[in-house]
């Protein structure tokens, strides 16, 4: 079942397209790798498939439905954002951050609720960070801010997740470790669309590469169908030598 | 955390602020014990009774002469330190102070104005209420000569409505009379209740009041602000609504504020940072422990400002004296997580 559809987006920033007639379809269980150079229109795109800007042509769907004719609240319901982490000017506690994944469902009129203490205290435990439940959220190292944010999109439970660079600025061991909980998200059904820089994380986790280049999408397949040598040299304009080996590809610098 | 826990310094403020209140209502030239107190109270309640000739004087000078200066501090200290906090929050900064978006120099050149037109008191503090109001409207009309108005632009735009009011203000107090008219000016920016208008406060005093309720049960409105734009609209947070009527009914209550005390600086920047020390920065425990302890902190420097000498001092000099001291003995606390 499709769940969101982009269909025939186009964005300009005065004379300058950013995006050039993208149509993609992203369904249950689908966990997808964005990639594209810097500039090549990433970012927007994920922020009109979110609703946080308008196309200036095509349209964005949610379950059939246009997005622009949607209010907020039903948009955040169906689709979380994670945005790349960021120290809010406030020293809000880790469990206040991922509490407000709630705010779709029960609104700013209302105050914590027990439902909500409860998937705050369950979504902390699946992320392993159930500890800094009561520490300020400013003292977190990058990666755990990480994973603080992608908390509060489990905890908004909406059935797709859309993630802004979620492996930058993670250590080695952290980057392993997300992109094994983005595979087991996908499949428990929730549709991951995640943007990087990293083309081997795309083959090693993700089920579908989408590739944007110059504002145009070029590519939409299986990962070891899109993201070959050929593509690196198009893409970021740098040689490398392919190894395919066991199912595994590896890429090399010449 | 149990409730009793989250709850407690919130019940300890109120509490505190009570107490507070009673003794402004004993203290001042005329003491007042608290047990003389506590029967007038009683007997006006009618259960206990005092003679006559007593409870007329001491209705006079609690009641009457006391009651309306106590009941302004305490609304317009609740009011510039709600405000205080509500800014800082909408606005994601925790230097920022209710002045902002030029609310204070409108209230002011409005003042000035009623001042050399001659107006009754209370037709001072409305004229000034309304150009405070305006003052913002200009920031914000600078603000949104641009598509969809971010922060920063809205605070250029109240730089410049502050900087267009400062000036008008300028050119009111060369045109006032030096003899008659600009020691009235220069004393109404200073801040002072001593002046409180009973009337002015049975008109200002309820929409004040419900304001500031309204302004401490939007917490978790201001916690979602506090995020980033794009995070508070992926999380259904209607974010230039809430923050366009957050921006009005705080404008309004420091306009208020304004009309009732004229200039009391300090609180709305230093109060919102102690009840960060007690409560954290989660605004639906902070906007009422800040408004409490305004209330509080305004009463006291306004005991101060009546008692330590013959003449009254004016508690604009109380409150910044204070206030700048007490900042920096809690800058040290307050900057984790900021600077």
């Amino acid at each position: 079942m499709k769940r969101l559809q982009a269909r025939q987006l186009s964005y300009r920033i005065g004379d300058r397209v950013i995006l050039d007639n993208v149509s993609l379809d992203i369904a249950a269980g689908d966990n997808i790798a964005l990639l594209g150079a810097n500039g090549a229109g990433k970012s927007t795109l994920m922020r009109l498939l979110l609703g946080l800007q308008t196309p200036h042509s095509g349209e964005v769907l949610i379950d059939g439905q246009p997005i622009r004719s949607m209010k907020r609240r039903a948009v955040a319901r169906q689709v979380a954002y994670v945005p790349q982490s960021h120290v809010p000017s406030f020293p809000f506690s880790v469990a206040h951050i991922v509490g407000q994944g709630r705010l779709p469902t029960v609104g700013l009129g209302h105050a914590p609720s027990c439902d909500e203490i409860t998937s705050v205290q369950q979504a902390l435990t699946e992320l392993g960070i159930l500890h800094l439940s009561d520490r300020p959220y400013t003292e977190l190292s990058g990666g755990e801010r990480q994973r603080v944010l992608i908390a509060r999109a489990m905890v908004q439970r909406a059935n797709t997740i859309i993630l802004d660079e979620p492996v930058t600025g993670l250590d080695y061991g952290h980057q392993l470790r997300l992109l094994a909980l983005l595979k087991r998200l996908a499949a428990e059904g929730i549709s991951i669309l995640s943007s990087t820089h990293r083309p081997e994380h795309a083959l090693a986790s993700a089920n579908r590469v989408l590739v944007l280049h110059e504002g145009r999408l070029i590519a939409d397949g299986a990962p070891h169908d899109v993201v070959d040598s050929a593509l690196m040299a198009r893409l970021y304009q740098v040689a490398v030598e392919q190894i395919d080996t066991d199912g595994h590809r590896f890429f090399i610098p010449c | 955390m149990s409730p009793s826990k989250l709850y407690s310094p919130l019940l300890l403020s109120l509490l505190a602020l009570i107490m507070t209140t009673v003794c402004a209502l004993s203290l001042g030239r005329y003491q007042i014990s608290i047990h003389e107190f506590s029967t007038f109270i009683a007997t006006m309640v009618g259960l206990s009774d005092m003679p006559a000739q007593r409870y007329d004087l001491l209705h006079s000078l609690i009641i009457e002469s006391r009651l309306p200066r106590v009941i302004a501090a305490v609304l317009v200290g609740a009011g510039l330190s709600v405000s205080g906090a509500a800014y800082q929050g909408v606005f994601r900064n925790p230097l920022v102070s209710p002045g902002l978006l030029g609310v204070l120099s409108g209230c002011a050149f409005g003042a000035a104005l009623g001042i050399i037109g001659h107006l009754p008191p209370l037709a001072v503090a409305l004229v000034a209420c309304v150009t405070g109001l305006i003052a913002v409207a200009v920031g914000l009309g600078i603000a949104h000569m641009f598509e969809s108005p971010s922060i920063l632009l809205l605070v250029l735009g109240g730089i410049v409505a502050n900087a267009l009011f400062t000036s008008l203000l300028s050119i009111a107090q060369y045109m006032a009379d030096p003899v008659d008219q600009l020691p009235s000016i220069v004393y109404w920016l200073l801040g002072s209740l001593s002046a409180v208008d009973v009337q002015a406060l049975w008109i200002i005093g309820p929409t004040l009041a419900m304001a500031i309720l309204l302004l401490c049960l939007t917490g978790r409105a201001i916690d979602a602000l506090s995020l980033s734009d794009d995070e508070a609209l992926s999380l259904g947070v209607p974010v230039e609504k809430i923050r366009g009527g957050l921006i009005v009914l705080t404008t309004l209550i420091c306009a208020l504020t304004v009309s009732l005390a004229g200039m009391v600086g300090w609180i709305g920047l230093l109060i919102p940072h102690l009840a960060r020390l007690l409560v954290g920065p989660g605004n639906t425990r902070l906007l009422p422990l800040s408004a409490c302890l305004g209330g509080i902190f305004l009463l006291a420097a306004d005991g101060v400002a009546r008692s330590v000498s013959a003449g009254e001092i004016p508690l604009g000099i109380i409150t910044e004296l204070f206030g700048a001291i007490a900042f920096v003995l809690v800058l040290h606390r307050v900057r984790k997580g900021w600077l």
